[in-house]
C-alpha cells in the first residue's frame, strides 16, 4: 500500500460527510423556499381578509360587538354606493355614501397620466436601451432611477406649488389643482418605473435579434418596432401595468394635486377626488365601527377589485398572445 | 476586373483589442468563398465589416477600405440598401418574433413588393431552397421563434435569401442542422452560385473543401493565406494553414 491511499480515503469520507449534511438539509431548504413563495399569497390573502372583514358590517348590517354577540347596524345602500355621485359621509341630516364621483376621479387621473406616461416612458426606454451610448446612457439610467426614489409627498408639493400657478397662468382657470395637474404629476411619477422595467425588457432581447433585423435592411426604428417590441412585449406590458398600478394606488400626490373635491369630472380642468385620497384623508377621523368607517374599508375592497381586474386583464392579454403564437 | 468585394488594408479595433489586422482580400463574383480559422480569428468581424453592422458596436473602429461592387461601403449613403444586398445568416439561429411567413416576407415587402401572390412565391421558393418548406408548409402562420434550433437556422437562411441578395454571407450556418439536411443545403448553395456570391464562414474544414472555390485561412485577426481551395488543402504555403487543415493545429 502506498502512503497516499489513506489521504484519498479520508478525503473521500469527508466529502461523503458533507454530501450527507447537504442531503439532510435539502428538504429544509426546499421547505424554506416553499414558505417564501407561499408567504406572498398569505400576505395578500390576509390583507384582503382584514379589509373585507372591516367592510362587511356595511353590507350585511350585522356587526360583532365582542363575546360572540352580534348587533344590528345600519346597512349601506349598495345601489347608492356604486351609482350616486354624492359623497357626504359626515352629514348630520342624511349621510350619503356614493363613490361614483370618486371612481371617476381615480379613473380620469389614471387614464390621463397613462396617456402621458406610456409613450414618454416607452420612448425613453427605447432611447436609453437602443440609442444612448456609453456615458450618457449610464448617467440617464442613474437619473431615472433617482426620479423613482423621490417621495410622493415631494411630487405632491411640486404639483401644489409649481404646477398649480403654472396651470392657472397658461389656461386661465381659477385654480390649478385638477385632473390635468394630478395627471401630469402622476405621469412623471410613473415614468421612471415604466422606463426601468421596459428598459430591462428591451435589454433582455438578445443582440442577435437586433443584428438579424438590421441585416435584413430594417432601419433602427423599424428594428425597434418590428423586432424588439414583439420580442419584449410581456416585459413592456408589465411595465405599463406597474405604471397603471402606481396611478391607481398613489395617494399622497393625488391628494395634494387633484383639488380633493367630490366632483363628477367633465373636463380635465375639473378638480376631482380619488378613492385612495378619500381613504387617507378620512379614515383617521371616522369613528371606529361607524358606517363611515366600514364604507371606507369597502372602498379599499373596490381598489382591490380594480387591481385584480387589471392584473387579470394583463394575464389574459399575455395568454392571448401566446395562444395566437401556438395556432 | 471588378470584384464583388474587396478589402484594402482593412483593420478593425474593438476599443484597444484588434479584431482584424491589415486585411487585403478580393472576392470575385459568383464564387463560393470559404473562410476558415479558429475561434477569435476575426471571421465574423470580417462579415460585419461588409454590411456595416459593425457600426452598431459602440467601440468598433474600422480603418482601410471595404469595396462592394467597387464602391467603398462607408461612402454608400443608403446603408439599408447595402444591407439588403447582403444576406447574412448568423451562427445563432434567430427567428424574428413574427410568423414564419412574415419572417421571410419581411425583407421583400420592405423593398416594395406588396403583391400577395408574388410575396407568396418568394416565401415558398426561399423556404424550399432552405430545405424547410416540407416541415412548415402547414403552419406558416406559427411564430418563427417556436421552431426548433435547426429549423430556425434554416428559417434564417430562407430569410437571407428572401431579398435576392448579391452576396450571401453564411456564418456557421450548419451548426444546428443534421448532416443529411446540411448536404441538401450545400447542394442548393452550389446551384445558387450562378445568382450570387457566397461567403461561407465555417468551422467544418471539410465543408469549405467541399463547397468553396477559394478558401481563406484566418488566425488571430490576421489573414494567413488565401488561394484556390484545393491548393489550401493540399499544398498550403504557410505551416499554420497546413496544421489547421490537417488537424494538427494547436
Amino acid at each position: 500500500m502506498s502512503e497516499t491511499t489513506p489521504t484519498v480515503d479520508s478525503d473521500f469520507s469527508l466529502r461523503r460527510g458533507i454530501q450527507k449534511v447537504v442531503d439532510f438539509m435539502e428538504p429544509a431548504i426546499v421547505g424554506l423556499i416553499y414558505l417564501c413563495g407561499w408567504s406572498a399569497i398569505i400576505f395578500v390573502m390576509a390583507i384582503f381578509f382584514f379589509v373585507f372583514k372591516e367592510s362587511l358590517p356595511a353590507i350585511t348590517g350585522i356587526e360583532e360587538i365582542g363575546g360572540g354577540v352580534d348587533a344590528e347596524v345600519e346597512k349601506l345602500d349598495l345601489v347608492e354606493f356604486t351609482t350616486s355621485p354624492k359623497w357626504i359621509p359626515e352629514s348630520a341630516k342624511k349621510p350619503t355614501f356614493g363613490i361614483l364621483a370618486l371612481m371617476l376621479g381615480t379613473l380620469s387621473v389614471t387614464v390621463l397620466s397613462m396617456v402621458i406616461a406610456v409613450p414618454l416612458g416607452l420612448g425613453a426606454a427605447v432611447y436609453v436601451s437602443e440609442f444612448a451610448k456609453g456615458k450618457s446612457r449610464e448617467i440617464l439610467k442613474v437619473l431615472i432611477e433617482l426620479l423613482a426614489a423621490i417621495p410622493s409627498v415631494v411630487w405632491g408639493f411640486i404639483g401644489l406649488v409649481v404646477m398649480n400657478p403654472m396651470i392657472v397662468d397658461v389656461t386661465g382657470e381659477p385654480v390649478g389643482l385638477n385632473i390635468l395637474n394630478a395627471g401630469i404629476v402622476l405621469a412623471l411619477m410613473s415614468v421612471p418605473i415604466i422606463v426601468s422595467v421596459s428598459e430591462d425588457a428591451l435589454r433582455a432581447v438578445p443582440d442577435s435579434f437586433r443584428e438579424a433585423g438590421i441585416a435584413l435592411g430594417a432601419n433602427r426604428w423599424e428594428m425597434v418596432y418590428k423586432v424588439l417590441f414583439p420580442a419584449a412585449k410581456n416585459g413592456l406590458l408589465a411595465a405599463v401595468l406597474l405604471g397603471i398600478g402606481r396611478g391607481i394606488g398613489e395617494t399622497m400626490a393625488v391628494l395634494m394635486c387633484t383639488g380633493h373635491s367630490v366632483n363628477m369630472p367633465t373636463s380635465i380642468f375639473d378638480p376631482v377626488r380619488t378613492l385612495t385620497a378619500t381613504i387617507a384623508a378620512e379614515l383617521g377621523e371616522a369613528v371606529r365601527g361607524d358606517m363611515h368607517y366600514h364604507t371606507l374599508f369597502l372602498i379599499g375592497v373596490v381598489l382591490f377589485v380594480f387591481a385584480f381586474v387589471i392584473n387579470l386583464t394583463a394575464d389574459l392579454i399575455v395568454k392571448g398572445i401566446k395562444v395566437q403564437g401556438n395556432e | 476586373m471588378e470584384y464583388q468585394i474587396e478589402f484594402r488594408d482593412v483593420s478593425v479595433y474593438y476599443g484597444k483589442d484588434i479584431a482584424l489586422q491589415g486585411i487585403n482580400l478580393q472576392i470575385p463574383r459568383n464564387e463560393i468563398f470559404g473562410i476558415i480559422g479558429p475561434a477569435n480569428a476575426g471571421k465574423t468581424t470580417f462579415l460585419k465589416a461588409i454590411n456595416r453592422t459593425l457600426e452598431f458596436i459602440y467601440s468598433a473602429k474600422t480603418t482601410g477600405e471595404v469595396l462592394f461592387d467597387g464602391k467603398d461601403v462607408r461612402q454608400i449613403r443608403n446603408v439599408y440598401g447595402l444591407r439588403r444586398k447582403v444576406g447574412v445568416v448568423f451562427p445563432l439561429p434567430v427567428g424574428l418574433p413574427m410568423s414564419i411567413y412574415e419572417n421571410v416576407a419581411y425583407a421583400p415587402r420592405r423593398s416594395g413588393i406588396h403583391d400577395k401572390q408574388e410575396l407568396e412565391e418568394i416565401v415558398v421558393r426561399c423556404l424550399k431552397q432552405a430545405m424547410l418548406w416540407d416541415e412548415v408548409k402547414d403552419r406558416l402562420h406559427m411564430l418563427g421563434t417556436k421552431l426548433s434550433g435547426g429549423q430556425q437556422q434554416r428559417l434564417t437562411i430562407a430569410r437571407a435569401l428572401s431579398h435576392s441578395p448579391d452576396v450571401l454571407c453564411l456564418d456557421e450556418f450548419s451548426i444546428a442542422i443534421d448532416p443529411v439536411t446540411t448536404m441538401k443545403i450545400e447542394d442548393v448553395l452550389t446551384e445558387l452560385k450562378s445568382e450570387m456570391t457566397i461567403i461561407l464562414v465555417t468551422n467544418l474544414v471539410q465543408q469549405a473543401r467541399r463547397l468553396a472555390d477559394q478558401t481563406a485561412f484566418f488566425n488571430k485577426s490576421k489573414l494567413i493565406e488565401v488561394g484556390p481551395t484545393e491548393k489550401i488543402f493540399t499544398s498550403p504555403v504557410n505551416q499554420l494553414t497546413y496544421d489547421y487543415v490537417t488537424g494538427d493545429f494547436g
